[in-house]
């Protein structure tokens, strides 16, 4: 059994669909007969890469401008399914663009929003179910959605893997937005990039995150000279984040990123469960911390009960001296 | 200038959650507090009615059992007032639901700002500040990471993932923060003696006009069907450094042949 329609929420930036959207299409297209997919943009930009992965149309709204993409695209969303022929259900990533139309959404169509999915289960149109991993990933729940209508879910990022199918190009379809009244008010003004060098954090093999117990800001420098000599990304726990160490962009776990690199090694950080669900996932976890009870010890493959201070220093020059 | 921050309670994350077979919702043992993660919409409410020359922050929350707690640490933050809405029949609210109850009671107040956070250290939907946005008709901005109103509008630098956006927005709207936008105060001794004094409304279902099947177990329109252990992580070699613990690391990449 399968589903007869899945829509998923495309997001692209410059150009490029993000992984989240392809992940997406990878699982609709396990659980669907018929992938389509809603963008807020110029459907005929992406339509060749949401093709190849599987999705037959784009219902795309044209350039948004400047106004903030939630509310545009969650009303031209439900719209087209008050017109009728509406999907079964509608996939969106665990992004900020993604809450914001999937809690639109959910309010206009009066039906839940499934929230950090990492695995969708799908019988038939009254039969959908998403696993939701919780205590820092200890438990898996497994919740059924029972409303009438479209169901919503939010799946987590790396909860699936991309795969192009070699399809054709989608068919772009204009997705039209209604009058928005107030809640269209919001607009962006302007747009700022502030994205670290080298290696990324959502698809590097290796990935190097330091948390408060590098004790001062400086010391951040370690984990970067560290990220650089093993071609790594560099990380962060969200405390240090808060302490306006390093941006937002480098933050691991609930709020921030959720990475699954082939090893991560965790400087400092004490493994709260809010860190370790977004880097539980990773194949071979490394951990240096001075507390042998630290948390994060309970899931590291190699743990070093030390001092940051001397352990990472005499680390970098020997990977220096190779 | 009137601010409504919402802010839940919610059992102390330093006590291990644990799920309740039967209900399979989380147990709750103990009194509630305030979920830290509210603690920066409160200090950034304060600041932007100080800021105005003047007004009012209240507090709205949904919570069992009547609690305050949580609202009293709040209002010892320096709010003035708060609504709770606590009713038997909320038990197994949804998000929507959520959002229901809280626009209802925030309808009593018409303020021109509300603020929540991001998503809540218990259930972090994250969704309930834009479906609360969606009921009453207003524009959101999530994910603040600065908040500042000239003029009756609202700007804001917005989380992106590649960085910010700078957005404008009008009054009234909904905003939600991330934590470390501002630094909470610590509710001084005379403010939680003031505290005890300040003003609760406490409002039911009923009072609220909302339809007992709207929200609660019934409203959800979802079902826990399944509750699992997650495959367990072994934890690996645990080496006390002596001095010479980096040379396990350099030997552990070695062996996976990334140097
Ligand atoms: C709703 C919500 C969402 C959250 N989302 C996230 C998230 O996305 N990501 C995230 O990371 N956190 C998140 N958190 C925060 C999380 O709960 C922790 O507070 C945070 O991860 C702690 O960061 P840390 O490990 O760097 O700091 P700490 O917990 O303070 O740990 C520091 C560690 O360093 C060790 N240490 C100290 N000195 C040394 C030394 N000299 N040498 C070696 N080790 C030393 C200590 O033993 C300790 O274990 C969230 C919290 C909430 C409530
Ligand atoms: N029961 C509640 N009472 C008051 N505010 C709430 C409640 N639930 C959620 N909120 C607000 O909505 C935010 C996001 O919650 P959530 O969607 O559960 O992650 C919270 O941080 C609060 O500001």
């Amino acid at each position: 059994m399968s589903l007869d329609k899945v829509w998923v929420f495309a997001e692209a930036y410059e150009g490029k669909v993000k992984t989240i959207s392809l992940e997406l299409l990878a699982k609709a297209r396990d659980i669907a007969d018929t992938v389509e997919c809603f963008y807020g943009g110029d459907g005929d930009d992406i339509a060749a890469e949401l093709g190849a992965h599987g999705a037959t149309t784009v219902w795309s709204t044209g350039e948004l401008g400047d106004q903030l993409a939630g509310v545009p695209i969650a009303a031209a969303v439900a719209a087209k399914i008050a017109e009728g022929d509406g999907p079964d259900l509608i996939l969106l990533g665990t992004t900020y663009d993604g809450r914001d139309v999937a809690g639109r959404l959910s309010a206009k169509l009066d039906v839940p929003v499934l929230t950090n999915v990492v695995d969708v289960i799908a019988e038939d149109a009254d039969d959908i179910s998403g696993v939701e991993p919780v205590f820092g990933g200890t438990t898996d729940v497994t919740t059924k959605l029972t409303s009438d209508g479209p169901k919503i879910v939010l799946v987590r990022p790396k909860s699936f893997a991309a795969e192009a199918v070699g399809s054709d190009d989608a068919e772009v379809e204009e997705l039209e937005v209604p009058e928005l009244g107030a809640t269209g008010a919001a607009t962006v003004v302007e747009r700022h990039v502030e994205e670290a060098t080298g290696p990324k954090l959502d698809d590097a093999a290796i990935v190097v995150s330091g948390g408060r117990g590098l004790g001062d800001k400086d010391k951040y420098a370690m984990v970067e000279q560290l990220a650089k000599l093993l071609k790594a990304a560099p990380g962060a726990s969200r405390a240090i984040v808060d302490a306006g160490w390093v941006p937002y962009s480098y933050q691991v776990g609930q709020t921030g990123k959720v990475v699954k690199p082939t090893i991560y090694i965790a400087v400092g950080i004490s493994g709260a469960t809010q860190h370790m669900v977004g880097m539980k996932g990773s194949k071979y976890i490394v951990a240096i911390n001075k507390d042998k009870e630290a948390p994060i010890f309970s899931i590291a493959d190699l743990g070093i009960v030390g001092d940051v201070h001397k352990v990472l220093p005499k680390l970098i020059e020997a990977l220096q001296s190779r | 200038m009137h601010v409504v921050v919402c802010v839940k309670q919610i059992p102390d994350p330093a006590e291990p959650g644990q799920l309740d077979p039967g209900t399979k919702t989380l147990k709750r043992s103990g009194k509630l507090i305030l979920d830290e993660s509210d603690s920066y919409g409160v200090e950034m409410a304060l600041q932007l009615v100080d800021a105005a020359g003047g007004g009012e922050v209240s507090l709205v929350s949904m919570a069992p059992g009547s609690e305050t707690s949580g609202l009293r640490t709040a209002l010892a933050m320096g709010a003035a007032g708060a609504i709770l809405v606590s009713d038997p029949g909320l038990q197994g609210t949804s998000a929507l639901g959520t959002a229901k109850v809280l626009a209802k009671a925030i309808g009593r107040k018409n303020p021109d700002l509300i603020l929540t956070a991001t998503e809540s250290s218990d259930g972090y939907t994250g969704t309930v500040p834009v479906q609360l946005a969606e009921l009453l008709g207003l524009p959101s901005v999530s994910f603040a990471k600065s908040v500042e109103i000239t003029d009756g509008v609202l700007h804001i630098n917005r989380q992106t993932e590649s960085g910010f956006d700078e957005v404008t927005c009008p009054l009234p709207a909904v905003v939600s923060v991330t934590a470390g936008v501002v630094e909470p105060r610590y509710p001084s001794f005379k403010g939680i003696m003031a505290a005890k004094a300040k003003p609760v409304e406490e409002l039911t279902l009923a009072d609220l006009e909302i339809d007992a099947d709207d929200v609660g177990w019934a409203g959800g329109g979802q079902e826990i069907t399944d509750i699992v252990a997650a495959e367990a992580r072994e934890a690996g070699e645990i080496i006390e450094d002596e001095g010479e613990a980096h040379l396990k690391v350099v030997s552990f990449l070695e062996n996976l042949k990334v140097i």
